[in-house]
């Protein structure tokens, strides 16, 4: 179950992952594309956070609203415009709600990767966060439960390790070919965090994977 | 890391404030990070913008014969779709506005969703996208060529248009025919440190250059020995010539543009080469501009852009302007 209480601790706990983790998201961004994704997201989410502390509803499809129009007017580049969809998405699927269950989650997520595919016109194996996005929301799709919830997480983060094996087919990646082969997709580990939060806020008890250890 | 700045997070901020007190010509609409000019709302408006780091682009081809507005994002990251609907909104008057993207997924995005935010307006925009480097492959597969440098000349030829009172679907025509017609490719001798990383782009060796660069310091398609000036050129005109439709007997302007830290001696080497072996090939220059046009920050290094020329494209590019980095 997602409440609001809940949905605004997941901010702030993704924040604060995402606070750990900027040099790591910078670090393969700039092994592959230009450097900044940590620091574009930690921007953004730092923004999201806070005017989610100074706007208190009881509304969960508002919250999600004013969550996307913050990353969309402050974190700028390709994640912005994508990670807004996500909470747009969101926003439209739990309007007027206090709270959702595992079913509401999952169609949510369902919306939210379909927006990421309209929006960013990629592909499944095209080493981008559709990578991790499409096996999660299947994951759920096929059991919209709480252990739905978990499993979700735990294949968003293989999936995550396994775009190290891909060429990139879109993004600033795609640039560099076969080079981009060896390293991670820095929106995939990001992505993958955020189900990893998410799920956590919901389950409690994730163990929080060893990002550094495993993608650097 | 060493930089000639105070607060990291105030980078843009301060940039845009001192080009203001520079040229008071330009307004920083308040609170964006949109320069404009005086507005002249009988003729189309042309925005364009990227991420910062490029200067003197975007904001120093704003003015007349130009740009209308340039929007700046952060450092090497495109604006938001918030900033460019200010800047639609500040310029447009009854001509609509052109948007001119440089093709980058996060650019592109951005400013497609700001044109939808303003067509919701009843501002009638249009949007062309510039795909200049030759050094990427084209697919339809991939989000296709990047673009560079070359996108000056479309600013120019495109705000000569507006300026002349072409109505908005023509000067759109015109913006996607110098698109078609210009072509470049970059090289790169050291990387740049982007100020809130503090790390450089990338690891050359003092002995490597890396070829097919793009503006925000992402490696290239390949890396090679440095070798003399006269084989960097031909490398890199070669790949242009295979790629643009440029015969003997046509009419081109040349772009020689540093990427933040060569020396204009450096690059008036390069243009030696590039006017030898353009006039073997008995290929006519119409215009040569040699210098900073479009950086990548501190990177060393430089690109060529070749505009192929027709009769009108040859009067717009030659049309007057007035603007910080583009006078004619």
């Amino acid at each position: 179950m997602l409440t609001t209480s809940a949905f605004v601790a997941f901010i702030q706990a993704y924040t604060n992952r995402l606070d750990e983790l900027q040099p790591l998201l910078d670090q393969l961004d700039n092994q592959i594309g230009d450097g900044d994704h940590g620091t574009n997201m930690t921007r953004g989410f730092h923004a999201a956070n806070e005017r989610l502390t100074s706007t208190p509803t009881d509304d969960l499809g508002a919250l999600s609203q004013t969550v996307a129009m913050t990353l969309l007017s402050s974190v700028g580049g390709a994640s912005g415009p994508l990670y807004a969809t996500v909470f747009l998405r969101f926003s439209a699927q739990w309007k007027g709600q206090s709270q959702v269950d595992a079913k509401e989650i999952t169609e949510a997520i369902v919306q939210a990767r379909d927006g990421l595919v309209v929006r960013g016109k990629a592909h499944v194996g095209e080493k981008t966060m559709i990578d991790v996005w499409s096996p999660a929301a299947q994951t759920l799709q096929e059991n919209p439960t709480v252990s739905g919830l978990l499993k979700a997480a735990t294949v968003a983060a293989e999936a995550a390790v396994g775009t190290r094996e891909l060429v990139a087919g879109k993004g600033r990646a795609a640039y560099l070919g076969e080079r981009s082969r060896g390293t991670c997709d820095p929106g995939s580990v990001s992505s993958a965090v955020f189900f990893e939060e998410f799920a956590n806020v919901i389950v409690g008890g994730v163990e929080k994977t060893p990002w550094p250890t495993l993608v650097s | 890391m060493k930089k000639l700045m105070n607060e990291v997070g105030h980078y843009v901020d301060e940039m845009l404030d001192g080009i203001v007190l520079a040229h008071p010509e330009l307004r920083r609409l308040p609170g964006t990070t949109v320069l404009v000019r005086a507005k002249k709302a009988d003729k189309v408006a042309l925005v364009s913008g990227g991420g910062s780091g490029h200067e003197p682009a975007h904001g120093g081809f704003v003015g007349p014969g130009m740009l209308d507005a340039a929007v700046a994002g952060e450092m090497f990251t495109s604006p938001t779709p918030d900033q460019i609907l200010e800047a639609i909104r500040a310029v447009h008057g009854d001509q609509g506005v052109l948007l001119i993207v440089k093709n980058y997924t996060g650019d592109v995005m951005n400013f497609e969703m700001a044109a939808e935010m303003a067509t919701m307006e009843g501002i009638h925009v249009e949007q062309v996208v510039v795909d200049d480097d030759v050094a990427v492959q084209n697919s339809t597969h991939t989000i296709g060529r990047r673009g560079i440098a070359g996108t000056v000349f479309v600013h120019k030829i495109a705000g000569a248009a507006a300026e002349a009172g072409y109505p908005l679907e023509t000067v759109a025509q015109i913006a996607k025919r110098t698109i078609a017609n210009v072509h470049s490719m970059g090289v790169a001798l050291s990387p740049c440190t982007v100020p809130a990383s503090g790390q450089p782009s990338f690891q050359l060796a003092d002995d490597e250059i890396e070829i097919g660069i793009g503006i925000h310091g992402e490696p290239g398609v390949r890396r090679e020995p440095i070798r003399p000036a006269d084989d960097v050129v031909d490398t890199l005109l070669d790949t242009i010539l295979e790629n643009a439709a440029i015969q003997a007997g046509d009419d081109v302007a040349v772009l020689v543009n540093g990427l933040g830290a060569t020396p204009l001696s450096e690059l008036y080497i390069a243009n030696r080469r590039i006017a030898k072996r353009l006039a073997e090939q008995s290929v006519n220059i119409q215009q040569t501009r040699v210098g900073e046009y479009m950086t990548s920050l501190e990177m060393a290094g430089f690109s060529i852009s070749l505009l192929k020329l027709d009769h009108e494209l040859t009067k717009l590019l030659n049309a007057p302007a007035t603007t910080i980095a583009w006078r004619s």
